[in-house]
């Protein structure tokens, strides 16, 4: 008499997990395309070269959302320009430098409860003190100093992330050439990091582009076009986001997700080109 | 007549309230190749880093006794680790090439030193490697990753790199361990030609590897130098019992 092994018994429990898990990856995926493919069908007929290539004009009775491209790219490369250096010195501090304690602790914390704080509270920090304070009023920088605020925390974690996952044998191996630390750092320690920085970056970039409650009250909500390539920002300017809302307000659903649609469209294409760049560095790395 | 390279008096480290070290003293001898035996935890690694000040990146030690190489205490406050670490190289247990090229690798020290001029650097780099019997294997491709090299490679790399600052002393902490048989012996064989123009020491815990490359063995147990003199001399005729016991395999 042999024992048989096929096996007879239904696992009832194991097939209601997989069940369970094939229901949520097939939820998440459904809920994405959805709204991708909403904003798509609602958007796309919507969208045309005037669209993108004009301003809006009263007198022709025309939408264009040109000035609000090109107020967005302003917004998230001002923005990046002053949270980079300012996250990844804070990480390198953090993770280098001081040497755990009190201090270090309060820095965390407070970098902690800066992404926990709703945007529409840095708005109106924003405002009053880089608008009327610092007498930047409604422009572009002082959306994009808001900004930084904001971005803040995730370009710091996601750089601590990544410097705490460097080997420790680059740092013995650095110093065991006698390395200065800064040298270790530049050399060594930030190449390492770069990815980790890159992926902050490109979630702070998302952040960016969402964000509309704290820059109504900072940049305004101007489409117009300016030459003044510098002078810029010191002028208002609405991005993307603003000018969803707006037209939302006006109720013109139709200019909303031919914007939207723009969104989504500008946030791949950027999303893309980050990649490139890192990809680019990594190789480079060798 | 050996010439004195290192000359260690009283030394005592401790890790907080641990007394790793306990009043070591030797001189270690230029152009030879000087081996540190013991079991796990015997202060033999501790005792090598405290030749180029490693232990300052770690919290909590404190050291006192005397250090000096070639009459000048590396402990001064005068003391530039950055010029001390020049002349004292260091090869790790793990191989730790950097994430770059091995061309990259091996230019780091002299880059950090200063040297931009490229002739130079290539110059260097190809005296390194062959230096570190590197070269030939990897001398059609110096721009490859020197991560995609095998781990003796990656170790050879590492001597190199350590070469090419032209230190005086060479400190190698374990630097077979992580290796297989074929590139212990590469490495072996170039501690022969190493020692012609630096010094070496070595900790080990293969004693048959001290016994065939080492000129002088120093055998430490729970922080303390037991013995120390030439090779030959201490595996033959030790004149401790530890020692003995050690050596016979009794523990260890």
């Amino acid at each position: 008499m042999h024992n048989s092994i096929y096996d007879k018994r239904v696992r009832i429990s194991d097939n209601v997990i997989r069940v369970l898990i094939y229901l949520s990856a097939f939820v998440s995926v459904a809920i994405l395309v959805g709204i991708i493919g909403l904003v798509v069908i609602k958007g796309a007929p919507h969208l045309s070269w005037q669209l993108i290539s004009t301003v809006s004009s009263s007198a022709k009775n025309t939408f264009g959302i040109l000035g609000n491209i090109v107020n967005t790219l302003y917004i998230i490369v001002i923005t990046l320009l002053i949270v980079t250096p300012l996250g990844v010195g804070g990480a390198v501090y953090l993770n280098e430098y001081a040497k755990g304690g009190k201090l270090v602790r309060a820095i965390e914390f407070t970098i902690e409860t800066l992404s926990g704080i709703p945007s529409i509270i840095f708005g109106l920090f924003g405002m009053v003190f880089f608008g009327t304070v610092l007498k930047l009023g409604f422009s572009i920088l002082t959306g994009a100093l808001t900004l930084a605020l904001m971005v803040l925390p995730i370009i710091t974690s996601s750089t601590q992330v990544a410097l705490k996952s460097v080997p420790e044998s680059y740092r013995a191996g650095a110093t065991g050439m006698g390395a200065t630390k800064w040298y270790m750092i530049r050399t060594i320690i930030l190449p390492s990091a770069m990815p980790g920085i890159i992926t902050g970056i490109i979630l702070g970039i998302g952040r960016i582009i969402g964000e509309s409650a704290a820059l109504l009250f900072t940049a305004g909500s101007s489409y117009y076009l300016v030459n003044d390539f510098f002078g810029h920002i010191f002028k208002p300017g609405g991005t993307l986001t603003i000018q969803l809302y707006l037209s939302m307000t006006k109720a013109r659903y139709d200019q909303a997700f031919a914007v939207a649609l723009v969104l989504i469209i500008l946030v791949f294409v950027l999303n893309r080109i980050t990649h490139i760049i890192a990809n680019r560095m990594n190789k480079e790395k060798g | 007549m050996e010439n004195t390279k290192i000359k260690v008096e009283h030394l005592n480290l401790y890790y907080g309230q641990n007394h790793a070290l306990k009043d070591v003293t030797m001189d270690i001898y230029e152009n030879k190749v000087t081996a540190f035996i013991g079991p796990s935890g015997c202060g033999k690694s501790t005792f090598l880093k405290t030749l180029n000040r490693m232990n300052d990146l770690i919290e909590n030690v404190k050291i006192d006794g005397l250090v000096e190489l070639d009459d000048e205490n590396i402990y001064d406050k005068k003391v530039d680790t950055t010029l001390l670490r020049k002349k004292v190289g260091m090869v790790f247990q793990q191989p730790n090439p950097f994430p770059m090229s091995i061309y990259d690798n091996v230019a780091y020290g002299p880059r950090l030193h200063g040297i931009k001029d490229k002739k130079r650097l290539d110059e260097i780099v190809t005296n390194s490697l062959k230096g570190a019997a590197l070269y030939d294997e990897v001398k059609d491709d110096l721009k490859k990753s020197a991560l995609s090299l095998s781990g003796g490679q990656q170790q050879r790399l590492c001597i190199a790199r350590a070469l090419a600052v032209e230190p005086e002393v060479i400190l190698m902490d374990e630097p077979t361990s992580a290796l297989d048989p074929i590139s212990t012996l590469k490495i072996e064989d170039l501690m022969e030609d190493l020692k012609k123009k630096y010094t070496v020491i070595i900790v080990t815990h293969n004693m048959q590897q001290a016994t065939r490359i080492a000129d002088y063995t120093a055998f430490f147990l729970v922080g303390e130098m037991v013995e120390y003199g030439k090779t030959r001399d201490l595996f033959a005729t030790p004149q401790d019992k530890r020692t003995e016991d050690y050596i016979t395999g009794r523990f260890g």
